[in-house]
């Protein structure tokens, strides 16, 4: 009698919780079809609201690359675009996959999603700020997208939009082309504000009772550090949009010194050209992890639920994610070897970009580790996942090329960057993006996405990617540079390059139409995918035990829920199940285990 | 409790504090607001920092020439002091119940800052009517461009304002008003310290931008 | 799967096989015979599978997919070292004293390389052996403090081994021999110009705000320094084997980037500075000069040439060029 007296006890110590620390909050309850579905307060809507668009300015992306591809890969016989189109394109592709796809999407889409779910919130902590962001953000779509049919067509400046070639006459739409792009960038900067002091404040100030900041899983780590990273990066973006207005719509010469134009004498003079790339690239640099680490912390979250095994070295992963968030600001310049700034920068810029490698690598040989004795499902999430460890290993390897000074002089403005930052940026967290859109899909819609569909996609994508950037390095390390229309008559290219360039041409129209299967399977497994329950994967994080699924307006139904442990307990030996969700009280797992 | 032990502590084993009880999620003790507020300030430091450092970047140049001096300035700074002041006397009167002194406070703030923007405005054009005025001169568009942005931060405090003096001249809850005054009264105060580092450093007619490279060494 | 889908699925592979068949028949070479190939070889290989799966369900065994991951993953590793061995895109032959930076570049290779494989074959390892099975549970071990300083010790010594190298050649790649020929090359779009200093060695003052119709580059007419100066307007820019060069880049226009791939050097040209880079040409032949930073519509075709000669060739070049002075007496009669 006397153990089961002390186990009474203990039972009742450790379900103590502390008393409710932030009030709970009255929601602006939608009351019509408009302010639930289309002026919706909700974050959950919100985010489909922002990640459908995402996708659908992302399909015009992916549509520009193929046209770009097809004058790549066969210039002479199935070019459909000329030289202007080629850089109009060229620019909005990057412009569009790296800030209005990739950015809008894991912040916007997944930040909205997961943030309050995860931390155990009604929602967002400002609600309506978070619906004006959404706006905002479309409208900052809509202005990108009319450029394409101003007079002039849109910019051709390349995604970096280097002044001064961006606003002068020999460049594709240097008149109404770049003026709406960068009104475009600003829209979307504020629009971005607005949702970044939300996803921050909310993390900070909204969590459940018991969900420390170490309790976290890391998709909330990877998110947060990346909104802090975009609040503090982009005002960079706007400064350099805003000066490069000026000059081109005042005349001043911010970044404009005196320049012959075709002939001309123009009115600049004094401006510098270098100042406008260290504002963008102390925007662009933390760009790339604003992308990457929430790609991070989701790819963490998949690999543990999937090999039902905590995150190994959470702690580490945790550093990792905030330290090189931190480095992102110190590194901006590896971008400048050769761009005529003083070289004794150089030194600094490799020291801290090498420097850089050492967390991530960390983090790789966690994920890696994680699969060690693990129990590995090969669920698609998963098998996205590993996708992920591959091209991203690849990826960061060529980054250790290109961030050491000397080694980039050689390689930098040729087709061995492009191929890099695709791996590691581009393909890296997509795959992840798709992992995790198979991962949730089951919460978001209540059924599973078809599990057959779901393999072809990863095959094609996966082995397709890879297939496509990979031969590219080779064409950098020849000479090639980037942003060449044709690589025409040159000395150091054999003609196999152009064999090379047309396979990869069809690879990129395989892998393109792969994407075409998924969305299919997005919107066919909506009616006819296999109901999902709320907890198909057995996860633990707290997204996964909401009363109703899809979760309702405020999450959690009457009460909020409380946490008792950290997100990765699985396969915790002696425990019943093999994962204990982060809510269950502490005396209910061990009434399960007797 | 210090952030340092907080990101130390091992999740897996601290699921209970030492006095038994589940361990508690620090949060900053201060409503959402103001930690919303906070950032933005951080945010808004970032973007004008930013503009400070390409201005000393340019006047490093041999062509540097320095913006021509305006008195009207002068004016304009003790009208955004005296709106920081009044928007303060607002916020401490409301806390003390003093609602009709609040109220005062705020019109006068809301004046003041509107006196603020017409200023810069005839700044603007006093500065473009000038014979040394041109366009091409960087201190001339970094004055503008400064200038702009920073009224137009004020103007976006003036929609906030325009909410809150609405709510204090008909909403019964006080402590939601108050705060909201608070939050102004705070970002005022931001704006305030913000306009005399730019106004001291890059626009009192001295370039005192320059002292401050000499003593970092770089000019 | 379900036995309809199974059947669509298939069905669509065996069409597809067919047109890979009948493409490779039609085009008898090049790369559409080789996708034609892939393209069949790939639909019997799944077909074979989907087989292979619908007798596995049949008999009740659970469906193996971790073989096909863990294979993937070994051929990932394997096949990006053979392409890298065998590939025959590979870097020209080096024409200048920049050996040091092929050499780091081959270094980084092997260890990024080595690092890759160990990752990867790692990878695959764990997907044999910890995939899952009835009745098997995960370790739980939340961290090892050993195991991860180990590993960072062992990262931050690879990366320093590629680091010290680099800063090494860095330095000798900024800082330019006193005993170096200033050579001027001046971007527009699209073409290359070039300026050599003359008899007396120094190049004169240039100003873009002086260019007119007249005066291309902007050369101060006052200015002593550039009277001899020789102006190659259009034509090839012709160097001195074994003699280091420094060239001071300038640009009239937009950002330019004067790109040699045999010299391995490369530069920005800035509108409204000089930039400069310096290399020593090591080999005789003629060399294509490429622009390499975006610069407007007709970027790909900004082609220059650079010749590297031994002295008495360069001689005989250099006695035929004109001079600023009696370029600028041509244009004023």
């Amino acid at each position: 009698m006397a153990d089961v007296t002390e186990d009474a006890i203990d039972d009742v110590i450790d379900d103590a919780v502390p008393p409710a620390e932030v009030p709970d909050v009255e929601l602006p309850h939608a009351h019509s079809w408009i302010t639930k579905y289309v002026f919706c307060q909700d974050a959950k809507v919100i985010a489909v609201q922002y990640s459908m668009t995402a996708m659908a300015i992302g399909l015009v992306a992916l549509v520009l690359s193929w046209l770009m591809r097809l004058q790549l890969g066969f210039p002479d016989s199935l070019s459909v675009i000329n030289a202007e189109q080629y850089y109009q394109y060229i620019t909005m592709h990057g412009m569009i996959m790296v800030i209005y796809l990739l950015t809008a999407l894991f912040l916007g889409g997944f930040g909205n999603y997961l943030i309050p779910l995860m931390v155990g919130a009604r929602d967002m902590v400002f609600p309506w700020v978070n619906m004006l962001s959404y706006w905002v953000y479309l409208l900052a779509v809509l202005i990108l997208v009319a450029s394409f049919f101003v007079p002039g067509g849109a910019t051709g400046a390349g995604w970096t939009l280097y002044p001064p070639q961006a606003i002068l006459s020999g460049t594709p739409g240097s008149g109404w082309g770049i003026i709406l792009m960068l009104v475009s960038l600003i829209v979307f900067i504020i629009g971005f504000t607005m949702g970044g002091l939300n996803y921050v404040v909310t993390v900070l100030q909204a969590r459940a009772r018991g969900m420390t900041l170490m309790r976290m899983p890391l998709t909330i780590w990877g998110i947060f550090t990346a909104s802090v990273l975009a609040l503090l990066a982009f005002p960079a973006l706007f400064v350099g949009a805003v000066m490069m207005l000026f000059d081109h719509l005042l005349g001043t010469s911010f970044f404009m010194p005196a320049i012959v134009n075709m002939g001309q004498q123009l009115s600049h003079d004094g401006g510098s050209p270098i100042l406008f790339q260290h504002l963008f690239w102390f925007f662009g640099h933390p760009e790339v992890y604003i992308v990457a680490l929430p790609a991070f912390g989701i790819v963490s979250d998949l690999i543990a639920t999937h090999a039902r095994r905590n995150i190994f070295g959470y702690r580490m992963m945790v550093w990792a994610i905030v330290i090189i968030g931190g480095l992102s600001f110190i590194v901006w310049a590896h971008h400048m070897y050769v761009s005529g700034m003083d070289p004794a920068f150089g030194f600094f810029f490799a020291v801290t970009t090498l420097i850089i490698a050492v967390p991530t690598a960390l983090k790789v040989y966690n994920w890696v580790l994680t699969l060690w004795r693990g129990d590995i499902h090969f669920t698609v999430p998963m098998l996205f996942a590993l996708g992920f460890i591959v091209t991203f290993v690849n990826g960061g390897m060529t980054g250790l090329f290109l961030g050491n000074a000397v080694v980039d002089v050689p390689l930098s403005d040729t087709m061995f960057v492009v191929a890099h930052f695709h791996m590691v940026m581009g393909v890296a967290p997509i795959l992840v993006i798709f992992g995790a859109i198979y991962h949730w899909y089951p919460k978001i819609t209540g059924r599973m996405l078809n599990n057959a569909l779901g393999k072809f996609h990863f095959w094609v994508t996966f082995v397709g990617s890879y297939a496509i950037f990979l031969p590219l390095h080779y064409l950098g390390l020849m000479g090639v540079p980037r942003r060449y229309f044709e690589i025409g008559d040159m000395s150091v290219v054999p003609p196999s390059a152009a064999t090379l360039n047309e396979v990869v041409s069809i690879i990129a129209f395989v892998v393109g139409f792969a994407q075409m299967v998924f969305l299919f399977n997005l919107v066919w497994s909506l009616r006819k995918g296999e109901p999902a329950g709320s907890n198909p994967w057995r996860a633990t994080t707290l997204e996964w035990q909401t009363p109703q699924t899809p979760p309702g307006h405020g999450n959690w139904g009457k009460e909020l829920p409380v946490v008792h442990r950290w997100a990765y307990d699985y396969s915790v030996p002696g425990a019943a199940e093999d994962y204990l969700p982060q809510n269950l009280p502490p005396s209910r797992v061990r009434a399960a285990a007797e | 409790m210090n952030l340092f032990r907080q990101l130390t502590e091992k999740p897996w084993e601290a699921a209970h504090g030492p006095d038994g009880v589940l361990a508690r999620p620090r949060r900053f003790d201060v409503p959402a607001a103001t930690v919303a507020l906070r950032v933005f300030l951080c945010v808004v430091t970032v973007l004008f920092s930013l503009m400070l450092v390409a201005y000393a970047e340019r006047m490093l140049y041999e062509d540097w020439r320095p913006t021509p001096r305006q008195w009207l300035l002068w004016f304009n700074t003790s009208f955004l002091v005296f709106s920081s002041i009044a928007l303060q006397w607002a916020s401490v009167s409301l806390r003390r119940g003093r609602v009709s002194d609040a109220r005062d406070g705020l019109v006068l703030a809301g004046i003041f800052s509107v006196a603020f923007l017409l200023g810069q405005l005839w700044a603007w054009r006093q500065l473009s009517a000038m014979i040394l005025f041109d366009i091409t001169n960087p201190a001339i568009a970094f004055f503008f461009m400064i200038t702009a942005l920073h009224g137009l931060h004020l103007l976006g405090g003036l929609v906030a304002w325009g909410r809150t003096t609405v709510e204090v001249w008909r909403e019964p809850l006080p402590e939601r008003a108050a705060l909201h005054v608070r939050l102004c009264a705070t970002y005022w105060h931001f704006l305030l310290g913000l306009w005399l580092v730019l106004f001291t450093l890059l626009f009192s007619g001295n370039d005192n931008l320059t002292w401050l490279l000499v003593i970092c060494g770089l000019r | 799967m379900s036995g309809a889908s199974r059947w669509v699925f298939g069905g669509g592979l065996a069409l597809s096989g067919l047109a890979g068949l009948y493409l490779a028949s039609r085009s008898g070479e090049g790369t559409l015979y080789w996708t034609g190939l892939v393209l069949f070889g790939a639909s019997v290989f799944l077909i074979f599978n989907l087989i292979g799966g619908a007798f596995d369900k049949a008999e009740g065994r659970p469906p193996e997919s971790y073989r096909l991951v863990g294979y993937a993953l070994v051929a990932v590793a394997v096949g990006t070292v053979v392409f890298h061995v065998l590939s025959p895109w590979w870097w020209a032959p080096i024409a200048s004293n920049w050996h040091y930076i092929d050499i780091t570049i081959d270094l980084t290779f092997w260890i990024t390389g080595v690092a890759f494989v160990i990752i990867l074959g790692f990878m695959a390892y764990c997907v044999f052996r910890f995939r899952h099975r009835e009745g098997r549970r995960a370790e739980y071990e939340p961290e090892s403090t050993k195991l991860e300083g180990i590993l960072t010790v062992v990262t931050a010594l690879a990366v320093a081994a590629m680091l010290a190298p680099g800063l090494f050649f860095w330095n000798q790649f900024i800082d330019v021999p006193e005993d170096a020929v200033e050579v001027e090359v001046v971007g527009q779009q699209w073409s290359w110009s070039y300026r050599l200093p003359g008899a007396d060695g120094r190049l004169g003052t240039a100003d873009t705000r002086r260019i007119s119709p007249d005066n291309p580059l902007g050369l101060n007419p006052d200015d002593p320094d550039g009277q001899d100066d020789i102006i190659i307007n259009g034509g090839p820019l012709h160097l001195q084997v074994d003699t280091p060069v420094k060239m001071l880049l300038r640009s009239v226009d937009v950002l330019h980037n004067f790109y040699v791939p045999e010299f391995r050097a490369k530069m920005d040209m800035v509108p409204g500075m000089v930039t400069q880079l310096w290399f020593t040409p090591t080999r005789t032949g003629t060399f294509q000069a490429l622009c390499a930073e975006l610069c407007g519509t007709y970027h790909a075709y900004m082609r220059g040439e650079v010749v590297v000669q031994e002295e008495g060739d360069y001689q005989a070049w250099l006695d035929d060029q004109r001079t600023f002075a009696r370029l600028a007496a041509a244009e004023a009669p």
